[in-house]
């Protein structure tokens, strides 16, 4: 080696580790470029060092595994990179200076961020989380610092007031209101509880961020306690989500370490320390005062209210309890001010919001956009519009908890108040695309089966009334319904939104109510004539071969697991009705749509 | 205290009362499946919702705590729209059993049915089976009848600190059981048996020995122990045929296994009912007075013979305290030892 180690200069190698770029191998990418770089040193001298930097979700996970290449001023992002391209990276990138052309990301990844606005987001993707000191570079743990030396709580609880922001753990319930509440409720000992139960099907917002950006929650912790009069944060969190929880382990560890945690800190006289609960995976275990029953030992089942938290919550105390989401927001509030964030976002909805993006959009991933932003512009500028150019046919937002929007409503501003008057909800931010080939009784099915499967049993509009409606579902999709049954729905969803306990009953008939809003004449097609629009309901299709485009070539019949179909070569083939199980691979492999399905 | 209005109906109540109470003081009554009036409250059957000024959505009153200047409404085409649904919803997950079952007449689900007069029900589907029947001694417990009112774990909890049974699973599936299912094996108390609305749990020992019409209650005291617990005994003929305790009395109506269980003796063909005395190794039946002489003379002779020492007495934990202490006084002063003692020690 004639040059010395500090003199050579360093490339940076930014790679995904979060949820998704895990999954897509994230780790051996890092392992392949390590081994790359070995294997060359042994032939020439590098000009370069090589350093490593695991990063948090960048949203895109449809392409991971995600791989920045930073020299000097120039960055290179690349997508899809598996183990065994490191090496061409290393060779043709790195050593000669020409990036690998065919792995480049290309305009849908730029169309993808365009209308993007990362706040969280941000630094999930480019501090390593691993690293308590990639954080405070970014001005990680000034939030705090400032107010402890500069502010009284009462200052803390009016700019998180003025900055506008709601909960985003679904119910939008102003979270400087709750913290005042806390504040102005009697008792000397008070605590500060992070939902991160994340019960949604599909979502991982939350989990993306504590993955990408921890110290963002503990620090928007400490601030909640310093404002309300805490010394103790509890982390709920679910035991399904084991890198999330290490990963809070290390960051609590490390800002121990550092003193940002414990005693005394920064010399102000306030104390704030944290404990994590793991959660056993019950949705319902989300619903605060379940919540705060499982923190007990308890069984986790929703109680009355009031007693709100805030007046009687965790072991009997004023509790604040927040989403992750929210409490990530803080610090930045803080940082940058209340006139900063309420500059973004709607009249009555302020900031950003994380979705979930998921189903029949060709860019699926995780995305922040400014509260206000249409429907559409999420669906078709982000998302890149419907896989193989179908036609659009709803957008289901806000989980079991929330409703369907169809196509003529896609100009709908994504906001608490908009999306509400149309019958769903933001709710913690799951968005699912549905094209022409989704049933809406068959969707609608879907959340009912979470729902009633995760309903705590107390109450029995929600426990007994949701099976019920599932069972009418149940039989509407299998040809079984009867006149009268959307009557039925109706009548019962109403029931069961008035008079069940919390918010999972209360909420569970939104996706019946929304989908019989909107797409009405579906539930009557299967009901009168026994059919499904969409061909989904199994139990609603029939399949047969079309004589005069079949060729005979018998690819049907190989493919049916049946042995429903016969036929001579190069002659009709035949389907038994009485022996086809439905399946639809006749379908799926004939060449000649020859195969027909009603 | 505060001020409330109950269906146009004004009263002051104290603070920290629930809507529920407040009615009751105000001889409104609105139907309950799951409050009891000594355990914490639940808000589980959805029975008992009222409506409150101001407030969106109904509320159930045996949670809600009354707030001065309250208007509540107990009664309105909505609100009997939403009980109806609840209880076609809880009777479409319950057998049609009244016919043989054990509480008719006396359950509190049968009577709000036949108020309601539900006998079509619209919401007919999957019922819960079990076919599991547990094996314990005392207490049958039918569980396709429950209802899920939660009345039995919180007893079991907070009234005997034992915590034998809970909740278990999720959703329909839900289900009051103890630990992994396996069978009872508990205190058997019964307080769960005394608070159930329904037919799920019942006594094993009564089992088919008649329902409400031609029993006779007879108010009496408990011979156990030294606590006295009222009881209530239910007779039939001249069998007890089951025994429970009313909510007024000293012991709130809450008994133990041997107060609630332990009555089987009373109709035995081996019982007791004269003294015996042993002659020349037989037992012979002996009057009262024949047999306390006897008894006094064998303690006197024994004194004059060995000494006041050579005696000793021992008395039963199913005297009261007052009994005791005139058995301890006879025993030191009548006999002059102090060799006196309690099973209780032992
Ligand atoms: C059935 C149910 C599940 C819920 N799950 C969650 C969850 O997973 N995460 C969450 O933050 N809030 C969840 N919530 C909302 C919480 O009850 C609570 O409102 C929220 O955590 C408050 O935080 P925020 O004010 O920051 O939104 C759930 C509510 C219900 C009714
Ligand atoms: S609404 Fe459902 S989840 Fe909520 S308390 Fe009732 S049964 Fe439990
Ligand atoms: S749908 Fe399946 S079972 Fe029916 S004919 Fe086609 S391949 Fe056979
Ligand atoms: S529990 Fe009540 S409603 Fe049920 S079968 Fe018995 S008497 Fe009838
Ligand atoms: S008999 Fe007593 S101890 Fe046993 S479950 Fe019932 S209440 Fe609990
Ligand atoms: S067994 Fe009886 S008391 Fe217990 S939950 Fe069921 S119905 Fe209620
Ligand atoms: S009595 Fe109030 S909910 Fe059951």
């Amino acid at each position: 080696m004639n040059q010395s180690e500090e003199n050579k200069k360093k490339v940076i190698v930014r790679v995904c580790i979060g949820t998704g770029g895990l999954a897509a191998g994230g780790k051996e990418v890092i392992e392949a470029f390590k081994k790359a770089i070995a294997d060359f040193c042994v032939d020439i001298d590098l000009d370069f060092t090589c350093h490593y930097q695991k990063v948090g979700c960048r949203g895109f996970c449809a392409r991971d595994v995600l791989v920045d290449v930073v020299d000097g001023d120039t960055s290179v992002t690349y997508q899809g990179i598996k183990p065994d391209i490191a090496k061409r990276i290393v060779e043709e990138h790195l050593i000669k200076g020409e990036p690998v052309k065919e792995w480049l990301i290309d305009d849908s990844y730029h169309a993808f961020h365009a209308k993007q606005l990362k706040i969280l987001l941000k630094d999930c993707g480019t501090i390593d989380p691993e690293d308590i000191h990639a954080y405070v570079k970014v001005g990680g743990y000034d939030a705090i610092k400032k107010i402890l030396s500069s502010m009284i709580p009462e200052d803390v609880i009016a700019e998180i007031k003025a900055s506008g922001i709601r909960g985003r753990g679904g119910a939008g319930f102003p979270t400087g209101v709750k913290w005042e509440a806390c504040r102005k409720a009697p008792g000397d000992v008070k605590y500060i509880v992070c939902n991160a139960d994340e019960g949604d099907p599909g979502a991982f917002m939350d989990r993306s961020i504590i993955e990408g950006n921890p110290h963002s929650v503990i620090e928007g912790m400490m601030i909640a306690a310093y404002a309300v009069g805490s010394n103790l944060g509890y982390v709920y969190i679910r035991a399904e989500y084991p890198a999330a929880v290490d990963r809070l382990k290390l960051a609590m560890a490390q800002a121990h370490e550092m003193g940002y945690l414990g005693n005394n800190l920064f010399g102000s006289g306030f104390s704030f320390d944290l404990r994590i609960k793991l959660g056993a995976g019950a949705f319902v275990c989300g619903e605060e005062t379940a919540l705060i029953a499982s923190i007990e030992g308890e069984r986790g089942m929703p109680r009355a209210k009031p007693p709100f938290p805030v007046q009687k919550g965790l072991w009997g105390k004023p509790t604040v309890i927040n989403n992750v989401e929210t409490l990530s927001n803080i610090p930045y509030i803080i940082r940058n001010g209340a006139a900063w964030y309420s500059s973004i976002g709607t009249e009555k909805s302020k900031g950003t919001k994380v979705f979930a993006l998921t189903g029949k959009v060709k860019n699926t991933g995780l995305i922040e956009v400014p509260m206000g932003i249409r429907l559409g512009e999420i669906i078709y500028d982000i998302g890149g519009g419907i896989i193989g150019d179908k036609k659009f046919k709803a957008v289901q937002t806000g989980g079991p908890s929330g409703g369907c929007i169809p196509a003529e409503l896609l100009d709908t501003p994504v906001d608490y108040e908009s999306l509400g008057r149309v019958g769903s909800i933001i709710g913690s931010g799951g968005m699912v695309v549905l094209d022409e080939t989704n049933c809406m009784v068959n969707i609608a099915k879907f959340f009912l089966e979470f729902t009633q499967a995760e309903s705590c049993g107390k109450c029995v509009p929600c426990r007994i009334g949701t099976k019920r409606l599932l069972e009418i579902l149940d039989r509407i999709t299998k040809g079984l319904g009867r006149e009268g049954d959307i009557e039925l729905l109706e009548g019962l969803c109403a029931g069961v939104k008035s008079a069940s306990l919390c918010g999972l009953g209360q909420t569970a008939p939104n996706p019946i109510l929304s989908t019989l809003k909107y797409f009405r004449s579906e539930y009557e097609t299967h009901i009168r004539e026994k059919k499904c629009p969409a061909k989904v309901c199994k139990d609603l299709l029939t399949y047969s071969i079309i004589d005069a485009a079949c060729t005979g070539c018998g690819a049907c019949k190989r493919a049916c697991p049946a042995g429903a179909i016969s036929g001579e070569k190069k002659k009709p083939h035949r389907i038994d009705p009485e022996m086809c199980i439905k399946c639809g691979a006749c379908f799926d492999t004939c060449k000649f749509a020859s195969v027909d399905r009603e | 205290m505060v001020k409330v209005t109950i269906d146009g109906k004004t009263a002051t109540v104290p603070e920290g009362i629930t809507v529920l109470d407040a009615a009751k003081r105000l001889h409104i009554t609105i139907p309950t499946l799951c409050h009891h009036p000594k355990l914490s409250p639940f808000g589980g059957c959805r029975l008992c919702l009222v409506e409150i000024k101001g407030v969106p959505r109904p509320v159930t009153s045996c949670t809600t705590p009354v707030a001065d200047g309250m208007e509540a409404t107990t009664t309105s085409p909505n609100l009997e729209n939403l009980r109806r649904t609840v209880l076609e919803l809880v009777l479409s997950d319950h057998p049609n059993d009244c016919m043989v079952c054990e509480r008719a007449g006396d359950c509190t689900l049968q009577e709000l049915a036949y108020s309601y007069g539900i006998r079509e029900n619209r919401f007919e589907g999957e019922r819960r089976t079990y076919a599991k029947r547990d094996g314990n001694p005392f207490i049958e417990r039918d569980m396709e009848k429950c209802i899920m009112c939660g009345r039995c774990v919180k007893v079991c909890e907070e009234v005997e600190g034992v915590g034998a049974i809970d909740f278990a699973y999720r959703g329909f599936k839900s289900k009051i059981c103890p630990p992994f299912e396996r069978d009872l094996d508990c205190e058997f108390c019964g307080q769960c048996v005394a608070v159930c609305p329904t037919g799920a749990l019942t006594g094993k020992l009564w089992k088919q020995k008649g329902r409400q019409k031609d029993v006779r209650e007879v108010e009496t005291t408990c011979g156990y122990c030294g606590c006295g617990c009222n009881l209530t005994l239910h007779v039939k003929g001249n069998e007890v045929t089951r025994v429970d305790s009313k909510a007024e009395t000293l012991n709130e109506g809450w008994l133990c296994v041997k107060g609630r269980f332990g009555y089987s003796f009373i109709g035995s063909t081996e019982r007791l009912t004269t003294p015996l005395i042993r002659r020349e190794g037989k037992l012979e039946p002996a009057s009262w007075d024949e047999a306390l002489d006897y008894v006094a003379g064998r303690l006197k002779g024994i004194k004059e013979e060995h000494g006041s020492d050579a005696l000793a007495g021992l008395s039963s934990a199913r005297c009261t305290n007052e009994e005791n202490y005139l058995f301890q006084k006879l025993i030191r002063a009548a006999i002059g030892t102090n060799n006196v003692d309690h099973c209780a020690r032992y």
